[in-house]
């Protein structure tokens, strides 16, 4: 399993490549992409912080509660921090299973226990001024 | 003395201008009282504590958990990681 919080560029490739195996008939892979807006306000630009030795720990929990509830294959995650400029990749998600259903469903979940737990922030800046984002509302 | 490390992230580490500090352990001093020292000498943090959960070790704990020497103590502040396009 990959587990990763890394200031450089992501690496879709090596995510979904990661979980590549003989018995997975299926990959998922998901993308967190820096939007331009939110609620109404027009954004500039993000700024990611971690708790990196934990937020790995944290992804390789929830990584193993997913694979036994779900039964998939492998999963690897990739979140960046620092400066993130509108269209980049903030998270990857990638999970391998033996059929797809499994696969889109693992990848959700993993998303959302993602945002609930792994000690991760973001920082909205707009135009007039910027805000630390509390919880994904 | 026995004594923490404290780690400040995000909007908290902001506010105190500091990612890390180091804290005096006295007899029986929780997650929750190592917050109140640091709001003592970070006033600015003050009111926080109902928002902010604890981690010590890495690892999730209840403000309850009784902080030992050498610990290192992290203040969670809500999180959003992720993207908001889901």
């Amino acid at each position: 399993m990959l587990f990763e919080v890394t200031a450089d560029e992501l690496d879709p490739g090596r995510v979904a490549e990661h979980v590549r195996r003989d018995d997975a008939g299926a990959i998922a892979l998901f993308y967190g992409v820096v939007r331009d807006h939110n609620r109404g306000r027009r954004v500039m630009h993000l700024e990611y912080d971690a708790y990196p030795e934990m937020a790995t720990k944290v992804m390789r929990q929830i990584a193993a509660e997913v694979k036994e509830r779900f039964g998939v294959a492998e999963i690897a995650i990739q979140h960046r921090t620092g400066r993130l400029e509108i269209g980049e990749t903030s998270l990857l998600v990638a999970v391998s299973s033996a059929h797809r259903k499994e696969a889109f469903e693992a990848c959700q979940a993993l998303v959302d226990r993602f945002k609930e737990t792994v000690p991760v922030w973001k920082k909205e800046v707009f135009e007039d001024g910027e805000e630390w984002v509390e919880g994904d509302h | 003395m026995s004594s923490a490390k404290v780690r400040l992230f995000a909007g908290l580490a902001e506010l105190a201008g500091t990612r890390e500090a180091e804290v005096e352990l006295g007899e029986g001093l929780t997650a929750a009282g190592v917050f109140d020292v640091l709001v003592q000498r970070y006033p600015s943090l003050a009111g926080f504590e109902a928002i902010v959960r604890f981690a010590v070790n890495s690892a999730y704990v209840p403000a309850s958990h009784p902080v030992r020497d050498g610990d290192e103590v992290a203040l969670i502040p809500p999180v959003s990681g992720g993207s908001r396009a889901v």
